[in-house]
């Protein structure tokens, strides 16, 4: 549990490290490693210890109490699936971004929003 | 199986207009009939409920708790209807627009997923299916961003990705956390786990990291920086969509949970709550003061309005509850209305920029009388819906000795009735800056006009005969906090 603990953490700081870089492709990678990390926070909510796998026999109505928790199995992939989709929408967003701009600085991009410091009232013109 | 209807109807239409997506005219009409459906839906669970005051459906025959579970009782159907009328309302008025019919052909698949998911949401009574249908706003939202594909719309699109997917990510770890201290996922055998002694030092931890991920998703006072960085980019009539819906299901989530599941949280809780109430109304409303685009002005307002609704979800009485739901209905029809009032001024003038148009008062004197009714609504001018609204929440807060909140909430309705101001006599009073004439008619926008004619009648009802609407909402929250129980 210790390990599992630890393992978390250290993906947590990584997916957080790359979030706040200022290249396009990084941030998408931490928030994607914040992802995963979610997900073994997630598998951690079952039961860890046990490998027995929770298959009922036709007479019973619940698995053997050491059997691990099916459950969030089901969740984590659900999870998974979904995150999987996102990572691959914000991989497309990312190259378009790239494209459009020209360059994958995360700081370049304020054609929706007007640069902060720039101290213009009232507000710039929009087209 | 009604129960399960708002979710099933829209997602049956949205395959169906993906099938259909190289003939335009058959998708627009397949997304119509769907949104119609739904709305009969919606009004045959009205008619349903009836005494008991809920149906629900538990997916797949599992027994309860194991079971998903869809409960259709009265506050989440007047979500359904309110959700299902916009809908039907936004696809109405896309009818007389030249640029619906060459906007993407992924836009009605789209609209009808993102109905799917706001009515999932506010049906389901289980927290991760809450958070699979929290997801499906989440993508859905970004493709309709991003089906216009200039810079600003990925740019603003990259932005509400980022942001909410913390959000998301953060509601996901907590329901992990939750499941592994209760074991449960149903809000009611959630609700009763939670009450467990041994579990007490903890729960509050869990709940405040859950509400945290909602407060980001309703755009609350310094979580809401995703909303200002990308609603301005979406044409009119989705945004309409959009910020009438997005973030109120936020604020729904929470006053479900903290009224009906974890009902008994520290005081602190609440207080903390209702400051950041405070501030989200107070920040948002300068936001939009000083901006002079006509969708990033209404857009701040949604900032504004979400911290009344916050207000009602820290009061955590009946009441308060009740005050709520009143100012949510109220608040989703008068914002759809203004921003499809935005979309009008647009396609009239030819621009959203306020300091580039004006002299639509002439031209269109019809249009410049329903901002004025949406605009006094959502200002709260009596007796419009929204002095109802606030008259509720304002009263509640008095009731309770919580003067701050209550003043904070007259105040802001003062510095919202500048904007409203801003946008009338800029828009509509002043004449053209560039001193052309606005032609008297323009072609195709009849729909347009009966959606914003129907949605203004909607709100001047409910200000002229408020009590049973008030009825139903009191209805709805009797039992929130163990109301019922005192």
């Amino acid at each position: 549990m210790t390990l599992v603990l630890l393992a978390i953490s250290i993906v947590v700081a990584s997916a957080v490290y790359l979030s706040l870089s200022r290249d396009l492709f990084r941030v998408v990678a931490g928030l994607t490693l914040l992802g995963a990390a979610t997900n073994l926070i997630v598998f951690a909510a079952g039961r860890f210890a046990s490998q027995a796998p929770p298959l009922l026999a036709s007479v019973e109505d619940a698995p053997a109490a050491a059997a691990s928790n099916p459950l969030v199995q089901a969740l984590v992939l659900t999870a998974i699936v979904i995150s999987f989709a996102l990572l691959c929408f914000s991989l497309v967003l990312g190259a378009r971004l790239r494209k459009a701009t020209g360059n994958d600085d995360v700081r370049q991009l304020h054609a929706a929003e007007p640069l902060a410091g720039k101290s213009q009232k009232p507000p710039e013109l929009e087209d | 199986m009604l129960a399960a209807s708002p979710v099933l109807v829209p997602l049956i239409t949205a395959v169906l207009a993906v099938l259909l997506h190289r003939q335009p005219r058959a998708q627009q009409a397949v997304s119509i009939a769907g949104a119609g459906l739904l709305l009969i839906c919606a009004l045959a669970l009205v008619g349903d409920i009836g005494a008991d005051g809920a149906v629900s459906v538990a997916m797949g025959s599992w027994p309860l708790p194991f079971a998903i579970e869809l409960v259709a009782d009265r506050l989440s159907i007047i979500m359904v209807l309110v959700t299902a009328v916009l809908g039907l309302g936004v696809l109405v008025y896309q009818l007389g627009s030249p640029e619906a019919l060459t906007a993407s052909d992924m836009m009605h698949p789209l609209i009808h997923g993102l109905l799917a998911a706001v009515c999932g949401t506010v049906l389901t009574a289980d927290l991760f299916n809450l958070y699979v249908w929290f997801e499906l706003m989440l993508i859905t939202v970004l493709g309709l961003l991003v089906v216009h594909d200039s810079l600003r719309n990925l740019e603003a699109a990259f932005k509400y990705f980022a942001l909410n997917l913390l959000g998301t990510l953060l509601f996901l770890a907590a329901v992990a956390m939750l499941y592994g201290a209760t074991g449960q996922l149903n809000f009611s055998a959630l609700g009763e786990a939670s009450q467990r002694a041994e579990l007490q030092g903890a729960i509050p931890v869990y709940i405040a990291m859950l509400f945290t991920a909602f407060l980001l998703k309703a755009a609350a006072f310094p979580l809401y920086f995703w909303l200002p960085a990308s609603y301005h980019s979406l044409p009119a009539p989705l945004l309409a969509l959009i910020g009438g819906l997005i973030t109120k299901v936020g604020i729904y989530v929470m006053l479900r949970l903290s009224g009906e599941v974890f009902i008994d949280q520290p005081m602190v809780f609440y207080q903390a709550l209702g400051w950041i109430a405070v501030v989200t109304m107070v920040s948002g409303v300068l936001g939009a003061a000083y901006h002079w685009d006509l969708r990033r002005i209404l857009a701040f307002h949604i900032i504004s309005q979400i911290g009344y609704l916050l207000l009602a979800v820290a009061l955590a009485t009946p009441a308060g509850g009740a005050a709520g739901l009143f100012f949510m209905v109220h608040n989703i029809l008068a914002k759809a209305t203004l921003f499809l009032i935005a979309g009008m001024m647009w396609r009239a003038a030819g621009h959203y920029d306020l300091r580039r148009i004006g002299g639509l008062y002439p031209a269109r004197p019809l249009l410049a009388l329903l901002f004025l009714v949406a605009a006094f609504s959502l200002v709260g001018v009596p007796p419009s819906s929204g002095f109802w609204g606030k008259f509720l929440l304002v009263q509640e807060s008095f009731v309770q000795e919580r003067y701050a909140w209550g003043g904070f909430a007259l105040g802001v309705g003062v510095l919202t009735l500048y904007s409203m101001v801003k946008i009338w006599l800029e828009g509509f009073w002043k004449p053209h800056p560039q001193g052309q004439t606005i032609a008297m008619n323009s072609p195709g926008s009849n729909t347009a006009y009966l959606v914003v004619l129907v949605l203004a009648a909607l709100l001047v009802a409910m200000g002229i005969y408020p009590e049973p609407l008030i009825q139903y909402a009191n209805e709805a929250t009797r039992v929130f906090w163990a109301g019922g129980a005192q």
